[in-house]
């Protein structure tokens, strides 16, 4: 039977945890939150504990903390209209870039698969593209207003430079740049969920994309490219994305993030009911209509909401999750 | 300058009588749960922004439209802008759910919702107090923070 079995429940920050983030490579991850504190961890022995404390970087409650790719810079986004990338080159970790141009909260910031470009967004309801311009410098390509309400979070396709934004506008919007003038456009609008989308995730293939929403649902989306055998209608040359299988009625509050882990494939969501779940894409599950099963319910996960969820990227099946009860767990899951 | 009140002439409802306490609340080796009564006992003097009154005497609040589930750790509040066009509805809201979210235990979940057709941005204002992220914020604002510790001043 399937199990989240827990592994250690790590105190150390004081209110909401926001959000947790794990390192590309497994071993480390940052956590963030209400204290204006970034705070890394790594295990000693069997135990995690935290190795450094990031403080004076943000004026507010830190939303979101991302791992670029290579692993060498931490890029951090506040409600104080702020994102700092933090590195070590000097030995420590310290802030060396600020980026700023939002007018308030920043709630999310995510590095592109190259980690040659940024992309944050925030209650001004815009989204911003920056480039990597050279050492501790970035310059913004481009500011994208297409939702009409705050923008709750922004995640990059897996392996292509095309960047998706939710929404409490109801909707997500993915984007990529026109690369005839290198302007960023929209080029879809996924309409189906009935209140705020929280959060997003692409499969390993960049192919699907799993949104999760205060409508108590989450939603699966497929990408119809161009060519599709299908028979989909394509409008502007460029792929259309439907809404392929809605996951009703097992969530009894918002929905505030989606893991989908591209090692094993398994959707992990966190919850305000307090519950961690897992869902498993049925063995004849047809890609038109895929059909999902929950496999896994952890009630009380946390005392309070669940805010965040996160799949270790190596594949080992350990879960992070964060709550607004001030903790993080670490969770191993088993078949 | 003084903004005028949206309502410069509300109704004014009288106070309701104070909460006769009971001899099992009064032993100590007996659990009680939250009740309805208890928790309009923690908003009902709520000041209400624009005038010296408090939201039970405006019948913002009424206890009757506060809904409490001990088991599912969930408490509901409905409150009644005094009239449909309330630019303050949004305020007041806030207001009911910072000071419960002081008052009661961090289990419960708290939902505070504008009565079904009594205003008109009835949908936008709900959906605004549902999102935990923007109250978050709001609350690191210290105007805002200020104007909603007046209002809970005197509970």
């Amino acid at each position: 039977m399937a199990n989240l079995e827990l592994l250690q429940t790590l105190h150390g920050h004081k209110g909401i945890v926001w959000n947790v983030a794990w390192h590309p490579l497994g071993t480390i991850f940052a956590s963030c939150g209400e204290d204006k504190t970034i705070k890394l961890w790594s295990k000693e022995g069997q135990e995690w504990t935290i190795k450094t404390v990031l403080v004076d970087g943000h004026q507010r409650t830190i939303r979101e903390v991302a791992w670029s790719p290579c692993g060498n810079f931490l890029a951090s986004a506040s409600f104080d209209a702020t994102t700092a990338i933090w590195d070590k080159k000097s030995g420590q970790f310290e802030c060396n870039a600020t980026l700023e141009g939002h007018e308030n909260e920043v709630k999310s910031v995510a590095w592109s698969p190259s980690g040659q470009l940024l992309a944050t967004c925030g209650r001004d309801k815009s989204v911003w593209v920056w480039e990597v311009a050279g050492e501790d410098e970035y310059e913004c390509e481009s500011v994208l207003n297409a939702h009409n309400q705050d923008v709750k979070k922004v995640a990059w396709h897996p392996s292509l430079d095309i960047l998706a934004s939710a929404s409490y506008d109801n909707t997500v919007k993915m984007y990529k740049e026109d690369p005839v003038d290198n302007d960023w456009t929209c080029i879809a609008t996924l309409c189906s969920h009935e209140s705020t989308v929280w959060s997003l995730a692409f499969d390993k293939t960049g192919e699907r994309l799993v949104t999760c929403s205060d409508d108590r649902t989450v939603k699966i989306w497929k990408e119809y490219k161009p060519d599709n055998q299908e028979g989909v209608i394509i409008t502007d040359k460029e792929s259309v994305w439907k809404c392929v299988c809605t996951l009703s009625g097992y969530h009894t509050r918002c929905v505030y993030d989606v893991a989908w882990c591209h090692q094993t494939g398994l959707i992990a969501t966190a919850c305000g009911d307090d519950i961690i779940r897992i869902f498993k894409e049925s063995e004849d599950s047809d890609p038109n209509a895929p059909t999902f099963e929950l496999i896994c319910t952890k009630l009380n996960s946390h005392s309070q909401d669940v805010n965040c969820v996160a799949w270790n990227p190596i594949g080992n099946q350990e879960l992070l999750s964060s709550s607004d009860d001030g903790e993080i767990r670490i969770w191993k899951f088993s078949d | 300058m003084t903004k005028i009140a949206d309502n410069v002439n509300p109704h004014v409802y009288e106070k309701g009588s104070e909460r006769k306490t009971t001899s099992a609340e009064l032993d100590e080796e007996l659990t009680d749960e939250f009740d309805e009564r208890e928790i309009f006992d923690l908003i009902r003097n709520i000041n209400d922004p624009e005038h010296p009154l408090t939201l039970e005497e405006l019948r913002v609040i009424e206890e009757k439209n506060i809904v409490v589930n001990n088991k599912e750790n969930t408490v509901v509040v409905n409150f009644t802008p005094t009239i449909p066009h309330c630019s303050m509805a949004t305020l007041i809201g806030l207001s009911i759910r910072v000071q419960l979210l002081r008052a009661l235990p961090s289990r419960f979940k708290v939902t505070v919702v504008v009565s079904e057709g009594t205003h008109v941005s009835e949908h936008a204002v709900n959906k605004q107090l549902a999102d935990k992220e923007r109250v978050a914020a709001a609350l690191e604002n210290n105007n805002l923070v200020q104007i909603i510790n007046q209002c809970v001043a005197n509970v």
